[in-house]
């Protein structure tokens, strides 16, 4: 018998969970700046949700996914990135769009229910949030062999679940990335749950990571609580991306520390002392603590930092509530690039209908 | 006799079938534990055991096909898709085997399954979440689509759905599930597959409507009737095959209908049922059938959604329109 293929996992973490390094780390983590930054996007992150979570059990937004416990990742990816790379969103990767540039206001309407939400004024290129689970990778695929072809150093970023890695999109874009290795960088956001089924019942396979292999595409596993870690696994990947070395998958270990949705009770379904327990992993914890041992971070830093963030979220909430909904007639708008007539004809009987009910 | 829900009574007849025929199996994401994002599989696992009740790895494709292999093998798979808007990748499946595996082998092997699915609008849901995409399933031969509009009907319909030697897909209307209680008597599946319902006997006009639009279309009817108009209102229960003869004996009495469905017009299943009534009603017809629907667009976020959705005010507007049409 002769071994024809042999594979390995590898896992990194850099900062354990009380903030103290667990080896030598990069010069970006002695980067004051640049550990702020990531820290404030961090906490900038969680207020919205907060937020999003009070507007929703008011009724003032709809169903919301929250992304508690998964900042460091949204967070990492996004600061990796460049503005000409594109970003396909999952769900929760709230803190990736924002430091895309998508704004406060336009998440609250994307979650709000109002199709502007997803037109973004700044990101023109990215992805909205793909909602039917994996099958936006394909589109990662797509999205990164036009950066291929035309010769550009760009990137696509696809962020998915945990439980998004059982469908066969997650795979066929994964394999068609490999075959025609596209600059492209898959971040699966394992955190340890899919609604009710824990990731064991997923797959029998150890690690996520590892389905990369099946496409002939590198991979490893890092800390997803660990920002620094997610955000130099990103910058490694990105870099050979760009440079033509092909696709690659990050699956970064994390905990859903929220209900599934606001629409889900997960005490049916967990115990709420485990997810206790994954509370010392908090990421933001993480980041502050290190800020706090290694880079004398300040009590009127700190208060500074969640101050300006809830000024930020406040007012961004206040201009989502004031938008007025679209005209009725929006519904008819952007289905084709122009309206066809029989559908001219359906928007006139809306709006004769909306006159008469005045 | 039990007072419940939609959503409950699917969950009783669920439970019912398990307890008569150990070869009904229940699988899909979340069924188990969780009891279903709806809790219509509530209880199951605890009452049926891990033999019985499968929750599934997230792969709707594999939900289906893995039902179609059951089905063949002899068991009667109830597979669960959490919503309509995620049953497009079953479409493989239940197109190319599940409508044909019958026909495809002269009958040597069958799919007695049954593919459910909550659908339609008016729950302020996100994108995805609102679909009413029937017609995609009626025009398949092979298949059958079956929709309750009500928690009696749902209890004798999916009963006999499960029962059945033939694919089925079940579409559970969600705005529904929860906002009326009605009386149903466990153990007995009154509602027949195959047959349209007759709610409400009238002489003037004909009101067809399916899933939730059925409660509107009811409404409206209510609201003639204060003016001495009489509308029948039938409940199409049953898509695919599609009972012509009630809706066609009915249209022969009142010469006037209106259809009423939350599914984009062009290509809903209104058009199917207008056709008929060309075809086989011209001459009963007094005035030109009027559909009420859904627009040709996707169905809005929920800032516009009740606008999209076929209000008791249109409604009522096309039935007076075809009432006065002479
Ligand atoms: C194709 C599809 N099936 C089902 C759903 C309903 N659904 C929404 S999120 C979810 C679980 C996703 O789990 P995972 O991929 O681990 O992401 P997480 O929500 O845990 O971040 C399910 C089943 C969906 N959105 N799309
Ligand atoms: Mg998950």
């Amino acid at each position: 018998m002769t071994r024809v293929a042999t594979f390995e996992v590898h896992y990194t973490r850099l900062i354990d969970r009380d903030g103290r390094p667990t080896q030598p780390l990069p010069p970006l983590a002695e980067d004051r700046d640049a550990m702020v930054e990531m820290y404030r996007a961090m906490v900038l992150t969680r207020t919205f949700d907060t937020r999003a979570i009070a507007l929703q059990r008011t009724g003032r937004l709809g169903t919301y996914a929250s992304s508690l416990g998964q900042e460091a990742i949204a967070v990492g990816v996004g600061v990796a990135m460049t503005p000409a790379d594109v970003l396909l969103p999952y769900a929760r990767d709230h803190g990736a769009q924002l430091l895309r540039g998508v704004t406060l206001t336009e998440l609250f309407l994307f979650w709000g229910g109002d199709e502007r939400g997803s037109n973004f004024a700044t990101p023109r290129q990215d992805f909205p949030v793909t909602v039917p689970i994996a099958t936006h990778l394909p589109h990662a695929a797509g999205a990164a062999m036009a950066f291929k072809l035309r010769g550009e150093r760009r990137a696509a970023v696809c962020l998915c679940g945990d439980g998004a890695t059982s469908k066969g999109d997650f795979y066929e874009g994964l394999n068609l990335a490999g075959v025609w290795q596209v600059p492209a960088v898959f971040v699966v956001c394992n955190n340890a749950w899919a609604i009710s089924m824990p990731r064991a019942a997923q797959t029998a396979a150890e690690t996520l990571a590892q389905k990369a292999f099946a496409a002939g595409m590198s991979c490893e596993q890092v800390d997803g609580n660990d920002v620094v870690a997610v955000r130099i696994a990103m910058e490694a990947a990105l870099t050979r991306a760009r440079a033509g070395e092909g696709p690659h998958l990050i699956e970064a270990i994390t905990y859903r520390l929220a209900d599934h949705t606001t629409a889900d009770d997960a005490s049916r379904y967990r115990d709420d002392e485990v997810v206790g327990a994954h509370w010392e992993d908090d990421p933001i914890k993480r980041i502050k603590a290190y800020l706090v041992d290694q880079m004398d971070w300040s009590k009127e830093e700190e208060e500074a930092v969640i101050a300006a963030c809830s000024v930020e979220v406040e007012a961004a909430a206040e201009a989502y509530l004031a938008i007025p909904p679209q005209p009725v007639e929006a519904i008819f708008d952007f289905m084709y690039e122009t309206l066809p007539t029989d559908l001219a004809a359906q928007r006139d009987a809306l709006l004769k209908e909306v006159t008469r009910r005045g | 006799m039990a007072e419940l829900t939609l959503v409950q009574a699917v969950n009783a007849a669920l439970a019912q079938a398990m307890e008569e025929d150990e070869r009904v199996l229940v699988l899909g994401e979340d069924v188990g534990v969780d009891g279903g994002v709806f809790r219509a599989t509530d209880g199951l696992l605890d009452r049926f055991g891990p033999t019985r009740v499968f929750d599934t790895p997230l792969a709707e494709t594999v939900v289906a096909g893995a039902a179609i292999g059951l089905a063949a093998q002899g068991f009667r798979p109830v597979a669960e898709i959490q919503f309509m808007g995620f049953m497009y990748s079953t479409l493989d499946q239940m197109i190319s085997h599940a409508a044909r595996l019958r026909w495809r082998t002269r009958g040597r092997l069958t799919c007695p399954m049954v593919l459910r699915a909550p659908y339609g609008g008016g729950i302020r849901a996100i994108e995805h979440h609102s679909e009413s995409t029937e017609a995609l399933f009626a025009q398949i031969p092979g298949l059958r689509v079956v929709i309750p509009s009500a928690p009696n009907r749902a209890y004798g319909l999916l009963l006999n759905a499960i029962r059945c030697p033939d694919p089925v897909v079940f579409l559970e209307p969600k705005r529904i599930y929860r906002t009326i209680r009605e009386e149903v008597a466990l153990g007995t599946a009154v509602a027949p597959l195959d047959s349209c319902f007759v709610l409400n006997e009238g002489r003037d006009l004909t009101l067809v409507s399916w899933g939730a639009s059925v409660i509107e279309t009811m409404a409206v009817a209510e609201t003639l009737s204060r003016d001495g108009i009489g509308a029948e209102v039938i409940d199409v229960g049953t898509l695919r095959p599609l009972d012509s003869a009630t809706i066609l004996r009915s249209v022969e009495k009142t010469g006037r209908c209106v259809i009423v469905h939350e599914a984009a017009r062009t290509g809903g299943f209104g058009g199917e049922i207008a056709a008929r009534l060309a075809d086989e009603g011209l001459l009963f017809l007094q005035a030109p059938v009027k559909r009420v629907t859904g627009y040709d667009t996707v169905i809005p976020l929920p800032r516009l959604e009740h606008h999209y959705l076929p209000s008791t005010d249109r409604i009522l507007t096309a039935a007076r329109e075809v009432l006065a049409f002479e």
